[in-house]
């Protein structure tokens, strides 16, 4: 198939085609889930019928309705977390570039520190402190995150800040902000699309993975990763309970991973054959 | 070199150091009394006053520091704030089942996945290379969770050949225990192998581009030499950075696999801590997350240079 002139491959239509399904799930989500998704209608753990699809899971809920409703939970905070993430981290990454050498070694050391401690830990400690609620998980998770979209912003507009265009406009005297959202950012922001999609990715486990241990989105509220543990001994008895909400986990992560493959290899394409690199 | 590989020491220490710091300040950067957030509003003021005691939290912020890195650095890690005992008792044990996990799991996976890697470059865009492609990328995409739980469905509870949970008895026999350590171990292994695979046919094909590979084509080097005799070696420096960063992602991985298999390890310690808000014992579990990172990440910088003598020069070492 042929969009904008080129040609997409078949695993980044897929991608874009199960992301399209669960968006449409998190906007529609509420309305269309067949029982209350917080409402016991049937027995413990029965396996998928035609009255309950994917059947019921620890307390009788219907585990379908639930991942309808979870989704609005699980996508948008990751979704949130992100953009939060990419605003924070960009705008750093930019003024790094642009705000001197003394200012950039500070910046880049800070950043160092935190690269050294892997976000999962970090965030297991920050929760330790702050207790869990969806506005602390969304906090810190963007701001560590925020920490890794640094160093590639930082990367691409130091590039970009180094372009005779930047002393153009800082001879017109344009001020920083100008320079920064309206010179650099335009020219980083194709790399910087692929890079938000795998950002995206990494937050969307991290939440999930937080949730699964207990220490995200708190029950009873839906979410995948809750569902996940809720539901774990389950799979003792064979009873696929826990796999459900794991596997539209796994959906998620792998459509956007497919999108991103694709704007990847098509960014790297125009300097040669290294599209693996 | 030695120069090189001191300074990157040096640089490790206060890595370490500073992370110290940051442990230190997260897990106390609570708004408000930190006492009475954690007991909850129930608390008696004799509660609350015996916890602020026990924290230490009546002394300034430095000085609070300062004791916690001193018994750190002389082996004493402080006393759980739920269990009352010495972290030092539970911690230990607990740290070397991790260990074995994490030493089984790269026991495992190195070779698999530069064999697989290695593999993959050799019959670039063959039918097996982009099975392995699609593989790694599903296998990188999966949270962990659901690599142990269809492990489980499959090779538990369908053909009940291994035990779904890996709780490890004293009095288990070491091949009892192995086998307890099966699932956990293919598990982190999925995971890591994936990233390590990709990243050796990487390195091994953008080796394969230079010009005296395809000197030792037009000489009638048979493909499967050029890969090992001439390719490999020169590829070798960055599989080695890779495997080391990857072994250091098992530190993330493994806290959620052993609190699937119920694996008596660090992190589940960990995750068990953060619930009942136990800081000194996240403390301390974080600080030897980070030591393992940081140090895999030492080890990874330092082989590549020993590796690769272009490197050296320019280092300056």
């Amino acid at each position: 198939m042929a969009l904008f002139g080129t040609r997409v491959p078949l695993t980044a239509l897929f991608g874009a085609a199960v992301m399209a399904l669960f968006i449409l799930l998190a906007i529609f989500g509420p309305w269309i889930t067949p029982y209350p998704p917080d409402a016991t209608v049937g027995k413990t753990w029965t396996g998928p019928s035609a009255e309950f699809w994917l059947g019921t899971d620890n307390i009788g809920r219907d585990i379908l309705s639930r991942i309808i409703a979870g989704a609005q939970t699980t996508i948008g905070i990751a979704l949130v977390t992100t953009v939060l993430s990419f605003t924070l981290g960009v705008s750093a990454g930019i003024f790094a570039s642009v705000g001197g050498q003394w200012l950039d070694n500070l910046m880049s050391r800070v950043v160092d520190m935190f690269l050294s401690v892997p976000v999962l830990i970090m965030a297991l400690i920050v929760l330790t402190a702050l207790g869990s609620s969806i506005p602390t998980l969304i906090l810190t998770i963007a701001f560590l995150d925020s920490t890794r979209v640094f160093l590639v912003a930082r990367a691409v507009a130091v590039d970009v800040a180094a372009r005779d265009f930047l002393d153009v406009a800082r001879l017109r005297g344009e001020r920083m902000p100008w320079i920064m959202f309206h010179e650099i950012l335009p020219n980083a922001m194709p790399p910087l699309i692929s890079e938000f999609g795998l950002r995206f990715c990494f937050n969307f486990l991290y939440v999930a993975s937080l949730s699964f241990l207990g220490l995200g989105v708190q029950p009873p509220q839906a979410d995948w990763g809750g569902m996940v543990r809720e539901n774990g001994q389950a799979i003792a008895f064979g009873i696929l309970a826990p796999i459900w909400p794991a596997l539209a986990i796994a959906l998620v992560t792998v459509a956007v991973n497919l999108v991103v493959d694709w704007l990847l290899s098509r960014n790297v394409k125009p300097s040669g054959a290294s599209a693996e690199l | 070199m030695k120069r090189y590989v001191a300074t990157r020491l040096l640089l490790g220490l206060v890595t370490l150091f500073c992370v110290t710091v940051l442990v230190f300040v997260a897990t106390n950067m609570l708004p408000g009394d930190a006492a009475t957030e954690i007991l909850g509003r129930g608390a008696t003021p004799e509660t609350v006053a015996r916890f602020r005691a026990q924290l230490g939290l009546d002394d300034p912020l430095v000085l609070r520091y300062g004791k916690w890195i001193w018994g750190l650095l002389h082996g004493d890690l402080g006393q759980s704030l739920t269990t009352q005992a010495s972290i030092n008792d539970t911690i230990w044990p607990r740290l070397w089942s991790t260990l074995r996990l994490a030493g089984l799991t790269a026991l495992v996976s190195v070779p698999l996945a530069i064999g697989l890697g290695v593999l993959s470059a050799a019959r670039e865009g063959s039918f097996l290379d982009r099975a392995l492609a699609m593989a790694a990328l599903t296998a990188i995409s999966f949270p962990e969770f659901f690599t142990a739980y269809l492990l489980i469905l499959v090779f538990s509870v369908k053909l009940n050949l291994l035990p779904n949970l890996s709780t490890i008895f004293p009095e288990m026999t070491f091949l009892e225990a192995l086998r307890a350590m099966v699932l956990p171990v293919m598990a982190l292994s999925c995971l890591v192998t994936a990233h390590m695979m990709r990243m050796t046919r990487t390195s091994i094909l953008s080796v394969m581009s230079q010009p005296y590979i395809e000197m030792a084509f037009l000489k009638g080097v048979p493909r499967a030499a050029v890969i090992t005799r001439h390719a490999l070696p020169n590829a070798a420096a960055p599989i080695i950075a890779v495997v080391a960063m990857n072994l250091a992602y098992l530190v993330v991985g493994i806290v959620v696999i052993e609190v699937v298999f119920v694996y008596p390890g660090l992190g589940q310690y960990m995750v068990d801590a953060v619930g009942k808000r136990d800081i000194p014992v996240v403390q301390a579990c974080g600080v030897f997350f980070a030591l393992a990172f940081i140090g895999l990440n030492l080890i990874s910088d330092v082989l590549a240079v020993l590796v690769n003598p272009r490197l050296r020069r320019r280092t300056g070492g």
